[in-house]
């Protein structure tokens, strides 16, 4: 995986709540089998408004998402977070994810960046005063910076502490699992008899 | 470790708790538990790029025996027996076929008569039992749940990491309990007590922690239905929703293919027993209901959490508190084309949906069926009924039930998620409504542009007699005197 420590790009701002995963990419989408592919599924439905913000010029080169609060409710689907990123987007700032997505992020190297109501309520202010304005996400420092002057953003995200590693390190999960593969060993060696199997 | 439990002083715990202290592998200082997996559900739709990266990175499936694959997303409930029509759902679904035979993995295709969906195959075949823990790529993998296991759903990254570990790194989730007193009244079903319950929380209620319903109304239910409760856990944004096992947990496993037999099964049974949130342990968050005041209950608008009685109104977002919550119901009043204030008894609908992971069990078709007897489906509505699985489809036709659809004038279909999520050609068209005991509402879930109602299986039958949202204490009597 990539190593992500600060990124700076332009601030989209999505002025909605809730925002799940079938908004994110509608199932009809789903049926690549590979992890590319996926910017053309994302935000499908909004997509056909023209005034939608993907829609306008610079919000369509973006690549700082900042969204309302449950972002990435509903399915499991990780093809959210590929489409996000397929499309450019490096980062996304959020009140509250919903888990598995915020799981899914930290997975496939797209910050999840959660921050207070408050601090994307003056975002969504910035961003749309003044367009094309850049956000920097800095994983480093856990800080989002934006703007200048007296409207200027700057605050701290949260993120947990073993994702910004990760992310920091551009670290394979299943390779550090891996290199505890004794632990795996000892444990399967003492699981009951009774749990089930799927071959016989 | 196991050995190390002797010199462990007495510390109440809850099931999950004790679910999950059974799972870890390896517990450091700064990072997540690592824990261990029992079984693996697989799917066509968010598996493959997860075998690719096995592919890549030259690994193999760790535990070919603890993980199980099958067809239901993607796949046609009508010609089930022929080729897919549509070259990229083939592909999808071939892809599943040329992974599992490659890599070991044990699959149900369609035509098989253990294919199904994913949530209801699992405990149908006996492999899911109390005390494991079961992920899967689909977040309704709560449903296992209603056993007593530890599940959840995950995405593609981690359905790679299990292949090829067996393993998850997690992060312990906060837990609460949510118990329900009385007794569901005659009419009212889990179904109903779970949107009551989310329209209560909201979608973002749970987030965060793992909820344990209980009490004597959530004893009471069959396994059915507390699967139904289960599986929209992640619906208010529970990591897992559990319930702990008992008699009719055990009950319903045993003789299944897969669950334990003789000596293995006193001993199952023995641990399960211990399976119990002990009398003195804490949760970090409780939430008490009444199951006795509660009514059939519909969804007006795009999440789970905006819903209302069968008897209430179309709320007006002017009356709403919270400005959020205002915006939201506006825009989804919007996409719903409704005018507050229109009972939801006035709402007709075009289609009416019965399956899913939710509501798609044998006790669900029955349920259909007795509404449906003897009565017909309306003249503009459409009625589909798909069984969750192959199993369940066998079994409905072996009691009939297929007849009593056929007869009512609704389309018995192949086994499948179908129009829950409209990747397969079951969906609705834009502007369409349908009344549907799937899980999500969301915008286009059914389909582009359609609009979702989401109701228990004896509303969806009533609707559809009607066409418009109804309870069965709506219909009029059947005449005929042919219902016992
Ligand atoms: S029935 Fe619906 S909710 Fe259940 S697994 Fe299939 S698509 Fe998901």
């Amino acid at each position: 995986m990539e190593k992500f420590t600060q990124h700076t790009g332009i601030g989209v701002p999505l002025r909605r709540s809730n925002v799940d995963t079938d908004q994110i990419i509608p199932a009809s989408y789903l049926k690549r089998v590979t992890r590319t592919g996926f910017e053309d599924g994302l935000f499908a439905a909004w997509r056909n408004d023209p005034g939608f913000v993907l829609n306008r010029e610079p919000y369509a080169a973006g690549s700082v998402l900042v969204a309302g609060p449950d972002f990435g409710t509903g399915s499991s689907r990780e093809h959210a977070v590929w489409a996000l990123q397929n499309y450019g987007f490096r980062a996304v700032v959020s009140p509250r994810f919903a888990d598995i997505f915020r799981g899914n992020s930290g997975k496939a190297g797209l910050v999840a960046a959660q921050v207070d109501e408050k601090v994307v309520q003056r975002l969504w202010d910035l961003l749309e005063a003044e367009p094309g304005t850049t956000v920097t996400v800095d994983l480093e420092s856990r800080t989002v910076r934006a703007g200048e002057g007296p409207d200027a953003v700057e605050d701290s995200f949260d993120i947990d502490d073993y994702t910004r590693w990760r992310l920091l390190e551009g670290l394979d999960d299943i390779g550090i699992t891996l290199s505890h593969a004794d632990d795996i060993d000892a444990f399967e060696a003492a699981r009951p008899s009774y749990k089930p199997v799927t071959l016989h | 470790m196991p050995e190390e439990q002797e010199v462990e002083i007495y510390r109440a715990r809850t099931l999950a708790e004790k679910v999950w202290e059974e799972h870890v592998v390896r517990r450091a200082d700064g990072e997540p538990d690592l824990l261990y997996i029992d079984l693996h559900l697989i799917h066509e739709v968010t598996s493959p790029q997860a075998f690719d990266g096995l592919r890549l990175a030259g690994r193999r499936v760790r535990r070919p025996d603890l993980t199980v694959a099958t067809e239901d997303h993607n796949v046609p409930t009508v010609d089930w027996d022929k080729p897919i029509a549509d070259p990229v759902s083939r592909t999808q679904v071939e892809t599943l076929r040329r992974n599992a035979e490659e890599f070991g993995v044990r699959l149900h295709p369609l035509g098989d008569k253990e294919q199904g969906i994913v949530h209801i195959i699992g405990p149908q075949l006996g492999l899911t039992q109390p005390g494991m823990t079961i992920v899967c790529g689909d977040s309704h993998t709560s449903t296992h749940g209603a056993f007593g296991a530890l599940a959840f759903g995950i995405g593609t990254s981690e359905v790679e990491h299990v292949l090829a570990t067996q393993t998850l790194p997690q992060s312990r989730p906060k837990t609460m309990a949510v118990t329900v007193n009385g007794s569901l009244p005659d009419g009212v079903t889990a179904k109903d007590l779970v949107l009551t319950l989310i329209a209560h929380t909201g979608t973002g209620g749970g987030q965060g922690y793992v909820v344990e319903y209980r009490g004597p109304a959530i004893e009471e239910l069959s396994m059915e239905g507390r699967m139904t409760i289960c599986n929209m856990s992640i619906e208010w944004g529970a990591k897992a929703g559990m319930i702990a096992p008992d008699q009719t947990t055990f009950d319903y496993i045993e003789g299944r293919p897969e669950a334990p037999k003789g000596a293995d099964w006193d001993a199952a049974v023995e641990h399960w027993r211990s399976l119990r949130t002990d009398a003195d342990a804490t949760f970090d968050k409780e939430i008490v209901l009444d199951a006795s005041t509660m009514t059939p209950f519909v969804t007006w608008g795009t999440n789970p959490g905006q819903g209302v009685p069968l008897g209430g109104a179309v709320p007006d977002p002017a009356d709403l508190e919270d400005a959020d919550d205002r915006v939201a119901a506006e825009k989804a009043l919007e996409y719903m084309a409704l005018e507050a204030g229109t009972p939801m008894r006035e709402i007709s609908v075009d289609t009416v949906f019965v399956g899913s992971c939710t509501n798609g069990r044998i006790e669900d078709l029955r349920l259909a069926a007795e509404v449906l007897r003897g009565r017909t489906v309306a003249a503009d509505t459409r009625l589909l009924v798909v069984p969750g699985s192959a199993r369940v489809r066998l079994q409905a036709e072996d009691e009939g039930l297929d007849v009593v659809f056929k007869e009512a004038g609704a389309e018995w279909r192949g086994a499948g998620c179908s129009m829950c999520l409209g990747m397969n050609p079951d969906q609705l068209a834009p502007g369409e409504r349908s009344a549907s005991t799937s899980n999500r509402n969301f915008e286009g879930r059914q389909g582009k542009g359609g609009r979702t109602h989401l109701v228990s299986v004896p509303v969806a039958a009533a609707t559809a007699v009607r066409g418009t949202l109804s309870s069965p204490a709506d219909l009029e009597p059947v005449a005929s005197g042919e219902e016992v």
